[in-house]
């Protein structure tokens, strides 16, 4: 598909359409903690958790430049909604990447048309930025036709409802990636809740106690678990959430603009204090700079160049700073009532400092972002910084 | 050195910061983080046209820029990829 980006493309007004319906909801959503069934199933039915999932398999195949405007329509209204494409688009990027044609066959029209979803499940109390130290266990069941799956996993997205999960271990010491679905005996969901953001994203800690999964689920060879199969998941889950922040900024510079123009203090309309104007500048700046590095970011994963990898840490990073910036100019210039339950530019706020952790903390992504730019000078400076440390750049 | 090996430990050698030589293994001296592996991936795929497959995948043929220049020849089967001699 050669579509140019924008509501042309009948993916993204779809897209536009479902965020602007859902808008008055989001609110109840995050105070209640979870998006309803419905929701999902809404979700499901107008293409959105298969967005980028080729056609051949049930897919819309869209463009990387529509699936970044698809996930700021979203992230602009309900971070934990984005959050929903996102991890059913890393876990499907990754089957799509590195199954074999049985594992796509299998698992991808499911996880295109919503009966199946998924979650992610790498983190681990003692491996968060550093994800090369998990022990969760991936050994022989004895039978050779099975491995047993054992270990406790932290902070799974959609992990209270996920139905199959992407889960990196270690084989023999070396990283692995295995499919379990949750319905299998030994999978175990503690379901977080009043956590500071995505509070509707139904995160859970999973226990898995020496789970038996067919061999057939075990994704590409020992030794490349991590850095391809999670590696894939993550640069896929880095862009959406790059576009998640652009649509949060864009949100918060409309709504802290809206709110200085008709706010009166003292005779005065806020807009008119420089201060005032200086912060909604500020944003929006940052905001369109986001959006720039974004739509960069698409276009050379859309061309396949090798530079992807490093434009999406790049647009990321960017786009997690404006939005946690233009989230809290508009809780600043709202006041009382950006501190309201409720609070549209709150709950922005609270979920935008949440994108400065995920996916490669902002600090992760400076050191790999300062690492390319050494390459320019290759043999000079100190060596690369330990790779354990860089996993999550 | 073919044309193929040439250009891939140069990519090596930027990319890794050190001098790499067609039979160095870079993933044993500790010179990749975990990125470099999909940035390597995607070099290869878009400098010789082709798709690494998960069958492709054996950590072997990646190993250092000879293993990789085989494994370009056997993908593209191109006869202005034989090794010199
Ligand atoms: C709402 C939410 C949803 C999540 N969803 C998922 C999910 O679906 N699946 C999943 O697997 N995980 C998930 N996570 C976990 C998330 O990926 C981790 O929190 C993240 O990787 C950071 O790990 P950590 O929390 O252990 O922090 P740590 O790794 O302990 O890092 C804490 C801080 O230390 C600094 N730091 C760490 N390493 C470095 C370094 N090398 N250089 C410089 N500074 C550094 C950074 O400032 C970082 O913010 C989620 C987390 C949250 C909060």
């Amino acid at each position: 598909m050669n579509r140019a980006p924008g509501t042309g493309s009948p993916a993204v007004a779809e897209a536009a359409r479902f965020a602007s319906e859902v808008r008055g909801r989001a609110a109840a959503w995050d105070r209640e903690g979870g998006l309803p069934a419905g929701v999902l199933k809404e979700a499901a039915a107008a293409g959105l958790l298969g967005a980028g999932i080729p056609e051949r398999f049930g897919g819309q195949g869209v463009t990387p430049a529509e699936l970044g405007e698809i996930c700021a329509h979203l992230g602009g209204v309900c971070s934990a909604l984005r959050g929903l494409v996102t991890v059913q688009g890393m876990v499907a990027a990754a089957l799509h990447r590195w199954g074999t044609g049985e594992q796509r066959a299998r698992w991808l029209p499911a996880l295109a048309g919503g009966e199946l979803t998924a979650g992610f499940a790498a983190t681990e109390e003692a491996a968060g930025s550093a994800l090369s130290a998990v022990r969760t266990r991936i050994e022989d069941a004895g039978d050779g036709e099975h491995v047993t799956v054992t270990g406790h996993k932290k902070w799974i997205t959609f992990g209270q409802v996920a139905q199959v999960l992407l889960v990196l271990g270690q084989d023999k010491g070396k990283p692995a990636a295995v499919v379990v679905e949750a319905d299998r005996e030994g999978v175990s969901r503690e379901p977080v809740g009043g956590q500071l953001g995505m509070r509707a994203a139904q995160i859970a800690h999973i226990g898995l106690d020496a789970v038996r999964v067919p061999r057939t689920n075990l994704v590409a060879p020992s030794g490349l678990g991590l850095s391809h199969v999670a590696g894939t998941a993550l640069d896929h889950g880095r862009f959406t959430v790059a576009w998640g922040c652009v649509g949060m900024a864009e949100a918060c510079v409309e709504d802290a603009t809206a709110h200085a123009a008709a706010r009166t203090q003292g005779g005065e309309a806020l807009a008119g204090h420089q201060s005032v104007r200086a912060l909604l500048a500020k944003a929006a700046v940052e905001t369109a700079g986001a959006r720039e590095l974004a739509r960069r970011a698409a276009e050379f994963r859309s061309g396949g160049a090798p530079g992807s990898v490093t434009e999406t840490i790049v647009a990321k990073y960017a786009a997690a700073a404006a939005a946690a910036s233009a989230s809290s100019t508009a809780v600043q210039v709202l006041g009382s009532a950006g501190c309201e339950p409720d609070s549209r530019a709150g709950r922005h706020f609270r979920d935008a400092k949440v994108m400065e952790i995920i996916e490669g903390a902002q600090q992760v992504a400076e050191l790999h972002i300062a690492e390319q730019l050494m390459r320019r000078h290759a043999g000079r400076g100190p060596a690369p910084a330990s790779p354990a440390a860089e996993v999550r750049a | 050195m073919n044309d193929i090996t040439r250009e891939i430990t140069e990519f090596l050698s930027a990319a890794l910061r050190s001098e790499v030589g067609p039979d160095d293994d870079y993933f044993a001296l500790g010179l990749a983080d975990s990125l470099f592996a999909l940035e390597l991936v995607t070099f290869v795929e878009s400098r010789f046209s082709l798709t690494v497959e998960v069958e492709d995948l054996d950590l072997e043929s990646f190993r250092t820029a000879n293993r990789i220049t085989r494994f370009v020849q056997r993908k593209t089967g191109s006869p202005e990829f034989t090794e010199n001699r």
